[in-house]
């Protein structure tokens, strides 16, 4: 039973995405695309000259490969995050569009209301809108209802490399999803990305633990396992943990009944 | 406190680990520090550094700053440059690639005012994705036009926070106000700036102290202006054109600024750590591959400096004269990527 991540009709064989910023160079960047197996890499629209098809990122990025998911980092309100999909979107014609609002600019937290806010006016607009937020599970819901295309709740503060903080709130999404959840923000190892596949999740969207690393290359290709690992462990079905060892004279061995 | 347990052990700001990392005994342990400053800077900012460049618009002024080449006693040529010329100025640093620009001016309200910033700026945004100033403090409702028009960032030092040793160096003139001068970056963030540069010029009172009100500055700023983002500078007196040097006596060694620039990076690890093109670019490399995360590259400051050679004084001697090009080649054989834009002209209207 392999199924596949769908995402707005879009089918997906790799469930890992791909940052693109904090790499050495755009060729290393690349090559860990490359590594990695992804089929999704997202670009923060502050960092590249969308229009411009020569932007030194921009094209290191093989589009015919990898579907280019231009984000909004930096936006700090509903209409910032409105603004720079539009114009991005003009220039690009890609429709797709990961809503990031975080007016905090040091733990770049996102801020739910203004995220919704923004999700509705771009829903109705024909953008797929993958939304970055914190492991709320009513707001996942309330965005879902609107139409997004995925719920994307942070694991731990972005670039914190903290892993799962936000585990018990995720598992409440994954629970009541009708819509992918993607992991994002927080993953810092492998091992990370495995756990949030074995809980469930549909993907994982992982950047500085890939972009920092000694080899990034190599990294990436960890991740690509780690993510297929957990997958295939959610898939196989855990008999789960328990906590203490069975009794060999069970206390109940005497009921005949 | 224990330097261990400041350098590894803590997380953030308090007074308390800052004072025993800037200590003197601390100094024994900044190849530890280092370690741990790369590292942080690293994971939070990757293997990238952020380039920008200055176009200084005038060089007079009203002041009287004794440290300053454009204070207004010294009897050298004076230039402002017309819109015209400083978009020339600025298609130079477009065609090197610059993205992000900083304006900077001396007191000279007569001709730079609010209706020149906001014309230039309206010009220059069509080129650049990220522009910012460093002139003399304005009010709200100017920072509120200049926001709209199209300006993000400021960048202004308290040159010092000591009290006395401010009214010694700033006798007269509009700058003697230390409050107006104090309070300008959170003016400048209730009008939606979204970065805010602080500083103090080092040379001119005691260093570790004048670090402490730095920090207890941004650390207000950051906890009231939550949504703006503190960038710190390192302004270092430098040997400059009618400069008298028996008048400083704080200046301080490289080891003391490294010292400094790494228990910033400590207590504020999310932070921007900025270096000019006043430092030489043996220490300007050096650091890039350890706490820095923006530098300017090939600046001139002088008015006019990029299309004219010359021309006027400049405000300090660049000690660092590589071209852009340069400067990102040498980033580029550190294993960093030289940024040169990271922001978005449409996120202001």
């Amino acid at each position: 039973m392999k199924d596949k991540l769908i995402i707005a009709g879009k089918e997906f064989s790799s469930r890992l995405f791909i940052g693109t910023g904090k790499y050495s160079s755009n060729k290393i960047m690349a090559q860990s695309i490359e590594a990695s197996g992804t089929e999704m890499v997202t670009v923060a629209l502050r960092r590249v000259d969308i229009q411009n098809p020569q932007d030194n990122m921009l094209a290191a990025i093989d589009r015919q490969k990898y579907l280019l998911l231009p984000n909004t980092s930096g936006a700090r309100n509903a209409d910032e995050a409105v603004r720079l999909a539009r114009l991005a979107r003009a220039a690009t014609e890609i429709n797709w569009l990961k809503l990031e609002v975080t007016p905090d600019p040091y733990y770049l937290l996102p801020d739910p209301i203004e995220t919704l806010k923004a999700a509705e006016i771009l829903v109705k607009e024909g953008f797929v809108v993958l939304p970055y937020i914190n492991a709320d599970p009513v707001l996942a819901k309330k965005l879902q209802d609107i139409g997004t295309a995925t719920v994307m709740p942070l694991a731990s503060p972005i670039g914190s490399n903290q892993g799962l903080k936000t585990k018990s709130a995720i598992e409440i999404i994954i629970s009541q999803a009708t819509v992918p959840v993607v992991v994002d923000a927080g993953i810092g190892m492998p091992s990370h990305a495995a756990e949030a596949m074995e809980m469930g999740a549909d993907a994982v969207l992982v950047n500085t633990a890939i972009a920092t690393a000694n080899d990034p290359i190599k990294m990436a290709q960890a991740f690509k396992k780690a993510v297929q690992a957990g997958k295939e462990a959610f898939e196989a079905g855990s008999a789960g943990i328990k906590n203490q060892a069975d009794a060999s004279s069970p206390l109940t061995g005497f009921l005949r009944d | 406190m224990n330097i261990q347990k400041a350098i590894y052990n803590d997380s953030g700001y308090s007074p308390e680990r800052l004072e025993t990392l800037l200590a003197a005994d601390a100094q024994k342990h900044l190849e530890q520090m280092a370690q741990k400053a790369r590292q942080i800077t690293r994971q939070r900012f990757g293997n990238t550094i952020q380039l920008y460049a200055p176009i200084y618009v005038s060089n007079f002024c009203v002041n009287h700053c004794p440290y300053c080449a454009f204070n207004c006693k010294s009897k050298l040529p004076r230039t402002r440059l017309t819109i015209e010329q400083a978009c020339k100025e600025a298609d130079i640093l477009a065609s090197e690639g610059f993205r992000h620009i900083l304006l900077v001016s001396g007191e000279d309200k007569k001709f730079i005012n609010i209706p020149y910033l906001a014309e230039l700026t309206q010009k220059l945004r069509e080129k650049f994705s990220s522009i910012s100033i460093e002139i003399y403090p304005l009010s709200k409702e100017e920072y509120e036009i200049l926001f709209a028009a199209g300006i993000d960032g400021i960048a202004i030092y308290q040159e010092t926070y000591d009290r006395t040793d401010y009214a010694k160096f700033h006798k007269t003139g509009p700058k003697s106000d230390y409050d107006w001068r104090l309070d300008t970056l959170s003016r400048a963030a209730q009008a939606g700036f979204r970065s805010l540069g602080l500083g103090f010029l080092i040379g001119l009172s005691d260093w570790r102290t004048q670090t402490l009100a730095l920090t207890e500055h941004a650390n207000m700023l950051m906890k009231k202006y939550w949504q703006a983002k503190v960038s710190f500078s390192f302004p270092r007196m430098r040997p400059a054109e009618n400069v008298d040097k028996e008048l400083f006596k704080h200046m301080i060694s490289d080891t003391e600024l490294v010292q400094m620039m790494l228990s910033l990076r400590l207590c504020f690890p999310d932070s921007e750590i900025v270096m000019s093109t006043r430092e030489l670019s043996g220490f300007r490399d050096n650091m890039a591959k350890i706490c820095v995360t923006r530098m300017s590259a090939g600046s001139k400051t002088n008015p006019g400096g990029y299309t004219v050679e010359e021309a006027s004084l400049e405000q300090f001697e660049v000690a660092d004269d590589r071209t852009p090009a340069q400067v990102s080649s040498m980033l580029k054989s550190n294993g960093l990527e030289a940024v040169w834009k990271d922001w978005d002209k449409a996120f202001i209207k």
